[in-house]
């Protein structure tokens, strides 16, 4: 899953630090670039805890909590085995600080939380969301997430996540603080870039069908891979009637009723083998379902593209329309149409200190448009350098993570494969004796 | 095979079969249209038994029921090494006329017996004729077990009768039929089967076999004689049938279930190995592994249906065949007790004469005899249907164990030959960062 990597040890001479010490050297080692948090910090989320208590419109509700622990590696490294420290968070934090990220690095594929409720469950899982299986598996996925970020080339760097990961009081102030929230899109900006925008990147565009595809793709497989086990789970365990009848039918025989019994027993342990077989592949599917949801992050850096790009052509047309009036007033020729240009033809022209005025305030624009555009050109050009880079480095994480996926689905399939081989044989066995 | 008389075996279709006589009747056969029907129910009571070899048999005395009991045991022994007649079914055939359409079945016989005129014969039946030749067995050999036969109506729109597989079905169950036919001591020697086996055209009257199966059952309910004590070991042998057939019934059920439960996942299996085809083709580096698994998943699909297919075909029909088998078993166990009942009630009849001095009548010692005889026959066909049974079962279920092996060392196969194809360009990638 997420790559951790080999583990540098930062060699602090001083074995003996305070654990704000320890704290600030993680903070200080980090300005290194290309480093990641993970290198120096082990990060887990190690248990999830029910809590109850009033929300926010004092109506009582149960909710989950789950334990986050850090600590340094280079304090394990060497020898010693301190006590991990430790705070509690909900899922609702998680989703703050996923959503700082992406409002404070739109450049960045940022990674996926695990999903809020179960979805794409087969009959026999729960879409329950205090089922016990349900938060292990939240657990793992948001563990995961931790994981990703903290490996991050860019985004392990954050202040506000190093808190997340430290500071149990005050934290959740300290991120609206950041006013990030202001600093969104809005859905309908964004929207209204993605139709107008004349000339983005190709790239971007076909990155961004891609990710369309991809989540489609991956969204039917997961729907009938769910049918797919639940059909799987009625074939082996209809088997275990057979150890029933076979045990019922044994009693009257006389050679042949040892063989019958132990086979029915073979057969009962076939139908109970299932229900392992299906959690591995949960695992499986929640590997699929991490890039499924990843597509939807990929898809808004495309989209922020699309604003930038749309924004510079909006300024630059602007600024293209503007030197047109200059033009216009200068020779007072009038090229374009406009309403001014009609009533003040109809109304008798302006004195010429009118349009000294008026020139003035255009050239003033035309000043400022001229930077604006250069700016958001710069702007343009580094989201597109920067943004294209981390694409390419999560493209590569993909292929690389959902290989070992595939892998591992071939291997659950050999071993699952190989448990019925050897049911069978040993039922064999037991019939042969019949 | 006829005792005592020079009648010569017909082997070329020239004797209509109501001149066939009993294997056990000593006498001369009446020519009358359902002749079969006076002799079976005349010759158990009236002619004198006889040994399939054509001895005659004492039957005054009690010790003489043994020493048939003990030849017949004898017989039994014969099968394996010394076998001497080997049947066949084999090579159906379709035909078409403008009245009907049916499927006619090569039967091939080799052998050794004198009872034979020629050592190999090869004749055309269809399943009517097969349920004629089954219809004799039971009439003429009342106290044996005789073989079922597979189901003879299926319903015209859910099966096809011309299919492939059903054809396949039917012509294993008819093989099975006529070769527990020839390994049986008794039965094998029965003339209607000789007939069968060698006879270019069965020339007989379908009616013939109607009415004396109405006969037979004419007989045995206008019996009415109420049995005092059934033997312990016939008790059991119907307890351990209603039993056995219960659970024959339930596997049968459990069975067609997994085939349904296997079919619907096969359905879904089918649109799950697409879908990875479908992702690949907008995949670079995934495209390989992808499609690989996508091929997985379309052979297990195919060993699935292979699997599906066998069970149906080869496991369901056997079931049901003994299902069949012992119906007819419980069947000849009622008569038995009729036959023993009839006894008991003469028995008592007679006791209540009050000249003690005139000898038990010759029907009532015939009566015992028939009893002795009945219950001696069903006792080693009980013994060898059993052996048979655990023989089938045995051979039955390690074939349902065999193919579910077969399929999943298929799935094995398939899925391992992915892993190093998905590990090498994992392997081939890491070198060229």
């Amino acid at each position: 899953m997420a790559d951790t990597g080999s583990e540098e040890v930062a060699v602090i001479g001083n074995t003996d630090l305070t654990p704000s010490e320890l704290e600030n050297n993680i903070k200080n080692t980090m300005v290194e670039t290309g480093s990641t948090l993970l290198k120096r910090m082990e990060i887990g989320v190690a248990e999830a805890e029910k809590r109850t208590g009033k929300n926010a419109v004092s109506i009582q509700e149960t909710y989950t909590v789950y334990l986050i622990e850090t600590r340094a590696v280079d304090a394990v490294a060497e020898g010693a085995n301190p006590t991990p420290d430790s705070l509690w968070r909900r899922y609702s934090e998680f989703e703050l600080l996923r959503n700082y990220l992406l409002v404070t690095y739109p450049f960045i594929v940022v990674p996926p939380l695990p999903e809020k409720r179960a979805e794409f469950v087969w009959h026999k899982l729960s879409a329950d969301n205090l089922d016990p299986d349900f938060v292990e598996r939240r657990r793992v996925g948001l563990e995961n997430f931790l994981l990703r970020v903290a490996s991050h080339p860019v985004l392990s760097n954050d202040q506000m996540f190093f808190s997340f990961l430290t500071q149990e009081q005050g934290w959740k102030e300290m991120v609206f603080e950041t006013g990030f929230q202001a600093k969104a899109d809005s859905r309908l900006k964004a929207l209204n870039a993605t139709f107008r925008v004349k000339n983005p990147d190709k790239r971007f565009s076909e990155m961004k069908h891609y990710g369309d595809e991809l989540q489609s793709v991956i969204t039917q497989l997961l729907r009938v891979r769910a049918r797919v086990a639940d059909r799987l789970y009625g074939v082996y365990k209809v088997h275990g009637n057979y150890g029933r009848v076979f045990s019922e039918w044994s009693a009257i025989e006389r050679e042949m009723g040892d063989g019958l019994q132990s086979a029915g027993h073979h057969m009962d342990a076939y139908a109970a083998s299932i229900d392992d077989i299906l959690e591995e592949e949960e695992h499986y599917a929640d590997q699929l379902k991490e890039y499924l949801f990843y597509m939807e992050a990929l898809r808004a850096v495309c989209r922020k593209h699309e604003l930038c790009q749309f924004e510079l052509e909006m300024t630059a047309q602007d600024l293209v329309s503007k030197k047109q009036q200059r033009e216009e007033l200068a020779t007072g020729t009038v090229r374009t149409f406009s309403l001014k240009g009609m009533t003040s033809k109809l109304f008798g022209q302006e004195t010429p200190e009118q349009r000294e005025a008026k020139l003035k305030t255009l050239e003033t624009q035309i000043e400022e448009g001229e930077e604006m555009v250069k700016e958001r050109n710069v702007e343009c050009e580094e989201f597109v350098k920067n943004a294209w880079e981390d694409i390419e480095r999560f493209q590569e994480q993909k292929d690389r993570d959902l290989k070992e996926a595939l892998i591992s689905y071939a291997i659950m399939q050999i071993g699952m494969c190989k448990k019925g081989i050897q049911v069978w044989n040993n039922a064999k066995e037991c019939f042969s004796k019949m | 095979m006829s005792a005592g008389t020079t009648k010569s075996l017909p082997s070329s279709g020239q004797k209509p079969i109501q001149e066939m006589c009993h294997p056990l009747s000593a006498e001369e056969c009446a020519l009358t249209p359902s002749p079969d029907l006076g002799n079976t129910i005349s010759s158990m009571g009236e002619k004198d038994l006889s040994l399939p070899n054509g001895n005659a048999v004492d039957t005054s005395s009690p010790a003489s029921s043994s020493s048939l009991l003990n030849r017949l045991q004898l017989d039994d022994d014969l099968d394996g090494e010394t076998r001497d007649l080997f049947v066949t079914v084999d090579d159906p055939k379709k035909h078409v006329s403008t009245m009907e359409t049916h499927i006619t079945y090569r039967v091939s016989t080799k052998t050794t017996r004198t009872e034979f005129d020629l050592p190999e014969y090869s004749v055309r039946r269809r399943y009517q004729d097969f349920d004629w030749l089954r219809s004799k067995l039971e009439d003429s050999q009342p106290t044996h077990l005789i073989p079922p036969l597979p189901e003879k109506f299926v319903m015209k729109g859910v099966v096809d009768r011309f299919s492939e597989e059903f054809v396949e079905t039917r012509r294993k169950a008819l093989d099975k039929f006529l070769k527990r036919v020839a390994d049986h001591p008794v039965l094998s020697f029965n003339e209607h089967f000789n007939v069968f086996l060698s006879a270019k055209d069965l020339n007989k009257r379908q009616g013939l076999a109607l009415l004396s199966k109405m006969g037979e059952s004419v007989k045995y309910v206008t019996g009415g004689y109420k049995l005092r004590a059934r033997p312990i070991e016939f008790a059991a042998m119907g307890e351990y049938l209603d039993i056995f057939t219960q659970k024959l019934g339930t596997i049968d059920r459990i069975a067609q279930r997994i085939i349904k439960e296997q079919s619907e996942y096969l359905v879904e299996l089918r649109e799950y190995g697409p879908m990875y085809s479908s992702w690949a083709s907008s995949e670079e580096q995934l495209q390989e592994p992808l499609d690989g698994v996508a091929g997985c998943v379309a052979n297990c699909c195919s060993g699935l249906e292979d699997l599906t297919e066998d069970m149906s075909e080869d496991f369901l029909p056997v079931l049901r065949e003994y299902i069949l088998y012992i119906e007819s078993m419980k069947n000849v166990l009622k008569k038995r007790d009729h036959v023993q009942a009839e006894y008991e009630a003469k028995l008592e009849a007679v006791a209540f004469r009050e000249d003690r001095k005139t000898p038990v009548p010759t029907d009532v010692e015939k009566c015992q005899d028939r009893v002795e005889c009945f219950n001696a026959d069903l006792k080693a066909d009980w013994d060898r249907w059993q052996n048979n049974k655990r023989q089938d079962f045995r051979q039955l279920l390690t074939g349902v164990a065999d193919k579910n092996i077969q399929y999943y060392e298929k799935c094995l196969a398939a899925w391992e030959s992915l892993i190093p194809l998905l590990q090498d360009k994992q392997e081939t990638r890491a070198d060229t960062n």
